[in-house]
């Protein structure tokens, strides 16, 4: 097959390509340029670039620089910036996948003649057994009578099914994750077999628009006011204030001190519009469910009916928990209630809802309203 | 393989190999020494400085041997200023909106020095307006930058009514031209003879990367960028590339040579080149407006409706070779500041595409070029 594999200039992605070169495969490296300022986190930099194009290089395959900088920044970094300033918190690294690589990326490879896109994520996409009774054509494509499944990797700690969870068949029967079945040990093992460069480089850590030095504060102050808010206990009264309220997220617990029973304080509110941050014990923070916008709900195949049983992840190593779907009729809301009570899910963040019986298949993903 | 990426780079002429090769052959002494392979390697250069000074009309003393055409453009944009400013207490660069980058980059940095630059706009063409110019110049301009031919669109500059505005109004400034993409095809001794400095790059006519030249006449007073044994006359410091000296000056020579015959012939198939694909590519957009002059090789057209860089990937899948315009540090294409200073619409640069043919290219070539473009525009666009 012909096949674009995305290079990040990471160990992950380096080791993608070399499997499918060894599988046999056409393969052509591409690195996306999605940011033009200083970042020091290490995707997509210029080292970073020159590091996939030295693995491309090794591993004899083409590499191309694809500049996306303006329309990342349009759909990525702004809306980023914006949703702060509403006191919301996304995920860019989902809307990037969604928006950038399985989208603006993905339909370039269709229209330069690749049968598949290639990244190097940890997850696996599986073939899942379909109905065949309605199967009268003799088309023998089979990807038309596929139904694809998206599945954790084979690496519990560095699983990334959480930001591909918004994918669904269109996305999931065009690409492939070459090392989704293996753990970042056997990935760095590989590297290091084939003298890859990349072999022993950290992975990135963070945003990669961000650098460390001036973190999410220092990003996002050059780009909206941010403003002080005072905070309060639970019964109104003064508890202190924070320099930026549009990044207190709610269940934060840094920075909020303690309480006068010596006990830990949680934010338990944000009104940005108010300028007030609201506090309370670890107790009064749990919440025992989380609204889901309804617009932003994706399925990886078919929805989730009402009152269906799942597991939801709410951060990308968060630990996975049981709960249940509930359809608000009333509102464009999806409500995920959790058997057991949860710290809060902040409004931006992504939910990947997982299957109750397969805990390891994605079947969708929804927004925090 | 269809290369018509001249202006990029040119296959190196199998002559200039060969003359390369057979001074590195034996020991190839560093020129500033004094027994007999330092004396040879000294003859070698200097015969190669004669050279490259009669190509260029000028007193073999005024030959600079550089690196290539960026560290020659440094030399002449920075070169100057800081002797200027020493020396006046003040200075004022003029640049055209359509440099190289190694002539706009150098005028940032010496914008960043401190330095007052200003950028002299450009018509539609890619001309800088005579006016404009005009009005800009004074007695406190020191430098003046305009190229003899734009490396992406490849058009020509009326450099000697230009040089004149500037001599009549500013006598004292210092004209200096980045001749590295006409050298090919204009007589510099001719269309440059006013200009105060004027670069080449021995990769753009035949000979090897890594080496270039810049003419400088005797009244202009410069420091060097790089210091050390003061080699050069004390204007560029460091071992002289003596094979890349000879390599330069043999391609040179060659040009000379071929240059009446190859400026027609390549014109002839970069106008067939042309007019096949503006007919077969809906929508093409011819960037240059007809009747404004442009060198021979150079073919630059907007195709809308396709993304360069998916242009340049399924073109270089059929192996044929062409250039989307200006990369950045990465790699990627950006957009063309020369485009934007020509008025052209963000739309139709994100479709540029240059062509760059040059004394290789054959019929076959442009046959090829004309088989391949039209098929892979309609797939890109169908499928957008």
């Amino acid at each position: 097959m012909r096949v674009l594999v995305a290079m990040s200039g990471g160990v992950d992605s380096s080791v993608a390509a070399a499997l499918l070169v060894e599988q046999g495969h056409e393969v052509v490296g591409a690195t996306l340029k999605l940011w033009g300022g200083p970042s020091d986190s290490g995707c997509c930099s210029v080292a970073d670039v020159e590091d996939a194009r030295r693995v491309a290089q090794q591993l004899g395959i083409t590499h191309h620089v694809f500049n996306m900088t303006e329309e990342f920044d349009r759909v990525v970094v702004a809306p980023y910036v914006g949703e702060h300033a509403l006191g919301r918190t996304p995920n860019p690294c989902i809307e990037c996948n969604r928006s950038m690589k399985f989208d603006r990326l993905l339909h370039r490879a269709d229209r330069l003649g690749f049968d598949r896109l290639a990244t190097g994520h940890h997850a696996r996409v599986a073939a899942a057994d379909t109905d065949t009774d309605t199967d009268t054509d003799t088309d023998t494509d089979t990807d038309t009578d596929t139904t694809w499944q998206l599945r954790r990797g084979a690496d519990p700690l560095k699983d990334q099914s959480y930001v591909l969870s918004m994918l669904g068949q269109d996305a999931l029967s065009r690409v492939v994750f070459p090392v989704g079945d293996m753990t970042k040990d056997e990935v760095r093992a590989h590297a290091r077999r084939l003298g890859l460069r990349t072999a022993a480089k950290p992975d990135s850590q963070d945003v990669c628009f961000i650098g460390s030095a001036e973190g999410r504060e220092g990003f996002l102050s050059r780009r909206v006011d941010l403003h002080p808010a005072e905070v309060v206990d639970s019964d109104g009264r003064p508890a202190g204030s924070v320099q930026a309220v549009e990044l207190v997220t709610v269940g934060q617990r840094r920075g909020m001190g303690h309480g006068s029973d010596g006990k830990r304080r949680y934010v338990t509110h944000v009104d940005v519009a108010a300028r007030q941050v609201t506090v309370g014990s670890a107790a009064e923070v749990m919440r025992s469910s989380v609204l889901l916008a309804g617009a932003s709900l994706t399925w990886v195949d078919r929805p989730l009916a009402p009152g269906a049983r799942a597991v939801a992840q709410v951060s990308a190593h968060g630990r996975p928990v049981p709960c249940t779907l509930v359809a608000d009729p009333t509102a464009p809301t999806v409500e995920v209630i959790f058997d057991d009570p949860q710290r809060p899910v902040a409004p931006g963040q992504t939910v990947a809802l997982y299957d109750a019986l397969d805990p390891d298949a994605v079947v969708g993903a929804g927004i925090a309203a | 393989m269809t290369y018509l990426d001249h202006a990029a780079t040119t296959p190196l002429r199998p002559e200039v190999a060969a003359a390369m090769a057979a001074v590195s052959g034996s020991v190839l002494g560093n020129p500033t020494g004094s027994h007999p392979p330092a004396q040879r390697a000294r003859r070698l250069l200097e015969e190669a400085r004669d050279e490259v000074a009669a190509f260029l009309g000028r007193d073999p003393g005024e030959v600079v041997f550089t690196s290539g055409g960026t560290e020659s453009a440094n030399l002449a944009l920075l070169g100057p200023a800081e002797g200027a400013r020493q020396e006046r207490g003040e200075a004022v660069l003029l640049s055209s909106a359509v440099e190289h980058p190694a002539v706009r980059e150098a005028a940032r940095a010496a914008a960043k020095a401190g330095l007052d630059t200003r950028e002299l706009p450009v018509d539609a063409a890619g001309i800088v307006d005579p006016e404009a110019l005009a009005r800009t110049l004074s007695s406190c301009v020191t430098s003046v930058a305009i190229m003899t031919a734009n490396n992406e669109t490849g058009v020509i500059q009326p450099l000697a009514d230009l040089i004149e505005t500037i001599h009549r109004r500013a006598p004292n400034a210092y004209v200096f031209t980045d001749a590295v993409q006409a050298a090919p095809y204009l007589d510099l001794a001719d269309v440059a003879a006013g200009a105060d400095m004027v670069s080449l790059s021995a990769h753009k006519v035949g000979g090897p990367v890594g080496v270039g030249a810049l003419a400088i006449a005797g009244r202009v007073v410069l420091s060097p960028r790089q210091y050390g044994g003061g080699q050069e006359r004390e204007r560029r410091s460091g071992t002289q590339d003596v094979a890349g000296a000879v390599g330069l000056a043999r391609a040179l020579r060659l040009v000379t040579a071929e240059r009446a015959a190859a400026g027609p012939r390549v014109a002839a198939l970069r106008d067939r080149l042309r007019d096949g694909l503006i007919n077969s590519v809906a929508g093409a957009y011819r960037t240059v407006p007809d009747g404004i002059g442009v060198l021979p090789g150079h073919l630059h057209l907007c195709i809308p409706g396709v993304e360069r860089e998916e242009l340049l990937v399924a073109l270089g899948q059929e192996d044929v070779c062409v250039s989307g315009g200006s990369s950045c540090a990465s790699g990627a294409l950006q957009p063309s500041h020369v485009l934007s200073a020509m008025g052209v619409a963000p739309e139709l640069a994100a479709g540029a595409l240059r062509f760059t043919l040059g004394y290789g290219t054959t019929e076959a070539d442009v046959e090829r070029a004309l088989a391949v473009v039209p098929g892979v525009v309609a797939a890109l666009r169908q499928d957008a």
